[in-house]
């Protein structure tokens, strides 16, 4: 009997732990540790912030549906990672602590043969002063659409905003990121084109100056270094297309920002060309940098080994190349494949929760040393598909008896989907449809761009709505493990 | 172009993007022109998706 441990029931780990428990054996565990009752579509965020969804609508209880698959449930955050076994134990074991399940703040020892890393994105809201409340939770100024609950918010904040409008009140609105080193570019991108087309449609426009601060280098950066498409016989950079949007909507920006404090009303930042400035708004929507969640290791006699399992920002270490080197060294093949520990072969990490690398983005610094540069995402699809792929490692570990993983899904030889909304409605509603193969540039397989231009493409229209809302109930249904739910693919 | 008009200023920024013009705008929410991008966008993304998945 083997008994897989996942932490963390978001995309990849999800994914991760129904597909084990789908394909293996009665005879094998599989247990879930994950602080939330409900598994929230992400992506969908976005129209709950701006009152086109209500939270419950991308939302689902996770108890039901794992009683139903078989999967050990526990509603718990995981603390550390014993790698070794501890004192009285002499399996490798997880501690957690309940925050459900009638067991709040109760703590536990889960042993595992195999771990999956799966706990996604500490939103660090307190890099930056008055972006978080100083506890590690969103500050009093701002919204957020991070989380379902955030996204609740932000929509009371913004309809109070539109009430103003409507009542004649002129309104300053700024969205984009909350830190030089953010990721998630698009989900804020999103979002202030939501704001835009809401607006519009509330006739307070006109009301509302918009603008959006972020800290990629050029406007379309996204995190990945931009892209090019194939459009009326150019390959036109993603900058173009970026531009393109906020020039026709009327949205100024300004980029190469790394947001240094937020205060009532007001936001400072700092640019890489060394610019200080001040942006006054009424309403600001800024995601927050990302760390790993702070999960603490130690080793057999209790030393404390955290620095030796994760980065330090908090990811955890797996197959890829963390050797420090400039730009022009930085390969495809530095990126992990297996996304397996080096120093415990049965420890794997997936999603957000893996350690890049290095940037893909290109390393930038303000006069003053102030890094400015957007670190990798590791968005809905590659999350689905690396938790996928190790499973299918794990499952043949265990089964067929494999010393080491047998598959990989290197972020260098993958590409993905992303469908940005730019307005939810079914005649005209719109949003931009983009594929990138690979996420990250292969230089040396594609000189000049990094990508194969025929399977990187991108346009904006109604068509793409029309797919984020056919995403939205497919990836429902697929979470819900509803009938023929592993045929939807990641 | 009232969308330029409105928006784009001399020497701003955004002065030296382009900028769709109505045609281009029009098709973006033609029904039956989006329709028939719908198609090939997701026969696109499927493409991807597959070549994804070793
Ligand atoms: C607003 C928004 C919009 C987005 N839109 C898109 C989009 O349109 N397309 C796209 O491809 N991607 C999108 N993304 C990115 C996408 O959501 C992420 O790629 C994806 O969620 C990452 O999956 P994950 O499993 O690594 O992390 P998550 O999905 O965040 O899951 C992490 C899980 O770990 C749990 N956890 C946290 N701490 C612990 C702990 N200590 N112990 C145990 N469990 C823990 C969490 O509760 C959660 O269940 C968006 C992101 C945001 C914020």
């Amino acid at each position: 009997m083997a008994r897989v441990v996942v932490l963390g029931a978001g995309v990849s780990g999800h994914t991760a732990s129904t597909f084990l428990r789908h394909w293996l054996g009665k005879e094998h565990e599989v247990v879930v540790v994950t602080p939330n009752s409900k598994w929230n579509w992400i992506p969908s965020n976005i129209w709950v912030g701006c009152g086109e969804m209500s939270k419950e609508e991308v939302v689902f209880e996770l108890a039901p549906v794992y009683e139903k698959a078989g999967i050990d449930y526990r509603q718990a955050k995981a603390v550390s990672i014993h790698p070794e076994g501890g004192e009285n134990e002499d399996k490798p074991y997880v501690t957690i602590e309940y925050t459900g399940q009638g067991k709040e703040g109760q703590t536990e020892t889960v042993t595992y043969d195999y771990l999956i890393n799966a706990t996604g994105p500490k939103l660090n809201f307190d890099a930056t002063p008055g972006l978080g409340n100083g506890k590690g939770g969103l500050g009093d100024y701002t919204v957020s659409v991070c989380t379902a609950d955030h996204a609740e918010h932000a929509n009371e904040e913004l309809q109070k905003l539109i009430s103003q409008m409507k009542a004649g009140q002129k309104k300053k609105i700024v969205v984009g990121t909350g830190h030089g080193m953010c990721t998630c570019q698009g989900a804020a991108f999103e979002y202030i084109f939501n704001i835009d087309f809401e607006l519009n449609k509330a006739g307070v426009r006109d009301m509302a100056e918009i603008t959006w601060i972020s800290n990629e280098s050029f406007l379309g950066d996204f995190g990945i270094g931009g892209l090019h498409l194939k459009r009326g016989g150019y390959a036109a950079s993603s900058r173009l297309f970026a531009e393109s949007l906020y020039a026709e909507k009327g949205i100024p920006w300004v980029i190469g920002a790394h947001v240094n404090k937020v205060e009532e009303g007001k936001l400072s930042y700092e640019q890489l060309d060394g610019t200080e400035g001040e942006l006054e708004f009424d309403f600001a929507m800024l995601i927050p940098p990302f760390a790993g969640v702070g999960l603490k290791a130690y080793d057999k006699k209790g030393e404390d080994i955290t620095g030796k399992l994760f980065a330090p920002n908090g990811f955890l270490k797996v197959d890829a190349d963390y050797t420090a080197k400039p730009y022009e060294e930085w390969k495809a093949s530095d990126w992990p494949r297996t996304y397996q520990n080096p120093d415990y072969s049965n420890i794997f990490a997936v999603g957000i929760a893996f350690a890049p690398p290095h940037l893909i983005s290109k390393p930038m610094k303000s006069p003053k040393g102030t890094p400015i540069n957007p670190t990798p995402p590791r968005t809905g699809m590659p999350s689905g598909i690396i938790g996928k792929t190790v499973a299918m490692s794990i499952r043949d570990m265990i089964e067929k008896g494999a010393d080491k993983p047998t598959h990989h899904a290197s972020m260098a030889e993958m590409g993905a989907a992303c469908v940005a909304s730019a307005g939810k409605h079914l005649t005209q509603g719109m949003a931009a449809a983009l594929t990138v193969y690979p996420v990250v540039p292969d230089f040396e397989k594609y000189p000049g761009i990094g990508r194969d231009l025929d399977y990187t493409f991108g346009e904006i229209g109604l068509a793409g709505h029309w797919i984020k809302h056919i995403l939205h109930h497919m990836f429902l249904y697929k979470a819900k493990l509803k009938p023929g739910w592993t045929l939807i693919p990641e | 172009m009232e969308h330029i008009e409105k928006n784009i200023k001399p020497y701003e920024p955004n002065f030296t993007t382009m900028v769709p013009t109505n045609i281009v705008r029009f098709f973006r929410t033609c029904v039956i022109w989006q329709f028939i991008r719908f198609i090939i966008i997701n026969i696109k993304m499927l493409a991807v998706v597959r070549k994804s998945h070793h």
